[in-house]
């Protein structure tokens, strides 16, 4: 412990403790979370089912369009966008419903940074999470339909290297995603008052 | 126009004040009215003392103690905390002041619903930079102390009102504030429960000689403080010295608010 009580010094939050709290909260507002969550799994499950899609087409030999390619491409953008929205929205709900808690952590001396720091990790876990729930959505449903298409041959045109590779897009897109959502929403709540925590719902 | 009661008697003798209010004006802008919550208040809280604001609803109660606690800034006049105007502080050094030198409690207890009583008594003392082996000793030791060694890795929602008021209590002690501040803290508590948590703030106040300044309108508290402050309209009303307090006791009951 530090004894040289006039100075103020920067005080790191061990990370551990950072992460525990975090995984706590996604934990007991699991309802909170999923749908949080849900906007990610949704994005990222629409860009993988788009990827598995071309690259089972490219197996069989198919011709690809090369217009339908960017008109894919720009679906995919615009749905990644409104996932983002959906996302930022759901944490402001969240910061919003917290006042009480961020204004308490206040109270006991946290620094701003450190309640920016809860929601990011809070973000990127699930987001993280949502994301894998994404790729395996994404890639089971498009087997599954084109299954229904063309018959067992369609696991031949599957190259598990590349739906593994898709894993690693999924997991960096959607992570980052979901940590990008939460930048305005871990300023508001970081900005909230500590007196926040005095407040009495009526 | 600021009442001054208190100043002209105690100043002579030297006491040390540990917060000191100067004519501290606090105005609000509702709409586009302005709206002065306190018209100002000078009050001088001795080191040691157990202190009761007391006033109605929209008296100005709260936001003098939101002032006192470090949580508000006045709109003219200051705050001393331990000499320090409150007013040239950065957010860090509030954050630091919070964490070392004031102990809150919540009407509403404020507990971190995610946490244990005891992950709750830590985080104090974590954000205060204490290792996590000493902040669970410690954290062990105040729950001891008020009387929850049982209840230890207990989550808010599994304990009742009191019990977590006095997870509270522990958690504002947790890195040796000199000063408590508890705003109605037995206004969510039922009549003996309130009683208790009463008792438990005066045993400390009297065995650590922790500094209590309580925000309240409940009557109970009127026993046990050393001084109480009337707020009314922005104003100190008056002020009361325990003695003159008890003789009054029933005509307090009586008056409204």
């Amino acid at each position: 412990m530090n004894k040289e009580g006039r100075q103020v010094e920067r005080l790191q939050l061990p990370f551990r403790v950072a992460f525990h709290i975090s995984m706590q909260s996604v934990r007991i507002r699991f309802w909170r979370s999923v749908i949080t969550a849900a906007g990610t799994v949704l994005g990222i499950a629409f860009l993988v089912s788009v990827l598995t899609a071309m690259m089972i087409q490219r197996n069989s030999g198919a011709v690809t369009d090369p217009s339908e390619r960017y008109r894919m491409t720009w679906l995919v953008i615009m749905s990644l966008l409104v996932c983002l929205v959906g996302i930022t929205n759901a944490m402001l709900m969240s910061v919003t419903e917290r006042y009480k808690e961020i204004g308490t952590m206040k109270c006991l001396g946290a620094y701003d940074i450190f309640i920016v720091e809860l929601f990011f990790i809070e973000s990127a876990l699930v987001g993280f999470i949502a994301s894998v729930i994404g790729w395996f959505l994404g890639v089971f449903a498009v087997v599954l339909i084109k299954l229904f298409g063309e018959g067992f041959k369609v696991f031949g045109w599957i190259s598990p290297g590349e739906v593994l590779l898709y894993l690693i897009y999924s997991i960096v897109i959607g992570t980052l995603l979901s940590v990008i959502a939460t930048i305005i929403p871990a300023q508001v709540a970081a900005r909230m008052p500590a007196a926040a925590a005095l407040r009495v719902e009526v | 126009m600021a009442v001054q009661p208190q100043t002209n008697q105690t100043v002579s003798t030297g006491t040390e004040y540990i917060v000191r209010c100067k004519d501290v004006v606090k105005e609000y802008m509702m709409g586009t009215q302005v709206v002065r919550a306190l018209n100002g208040v000078t009050l001088d809280i001795v080191r040691g003392e157990y202190l009761s604001i007391m006033g109605p609803s929209g008296s100005g109660k709260s936001t003098l103690f939101n002032m006192i606690g470090g949580l508000d800034k006045p709109t003219s006049g200051s705050v001393f905390i331990n000499d320090v105007d409150m007013a040239q502080l950065d957010a860090q050094e509030l954050a630091f002041l919070r964490c070392r030198t004031i102990g809150y409690i919540f009407q509403t207890f404020n507990l971190i619903p995610v946490m244990t009583a005891l992950e709750n008594v830590m985080l104090p003392m974590i954000f205060g930079g204490l290792s996590t082996d000493e902040a669970i000793d410690r954290g062990i030791e105040l729950l001891k102390l008020v009387g929850l060694g049982e209840r230890l890795h207990h989550k808010p929602s599994e304990l009742s009102g009191g019990q977590q008021q006095r997870v509270a209590i522990a958690r504002a002690l947790a890195n040796n504030p000199q000063i408590i501040l508890a705003d109605e803290p037995t206004g969510n508590l039922d009549l003996r429960t309130g009683k208790e948590i009463i008792e438990l703030l005066r045993q400390l106040n009297k065995e650590q000689g922790v500094t209590i300044i309580s925000a309240t309108h409940d009557l109970k508290m009127v026993d046990v403080s050393d001084r109480i402050v009337w707020i009314r309209d922005g104003r100190i009303d008056r002020v009361e010295e325990r003695a003159a307090v008890e003789v009054r006791v029933g005509d307090v009951e009586g008056t409204p608010g």
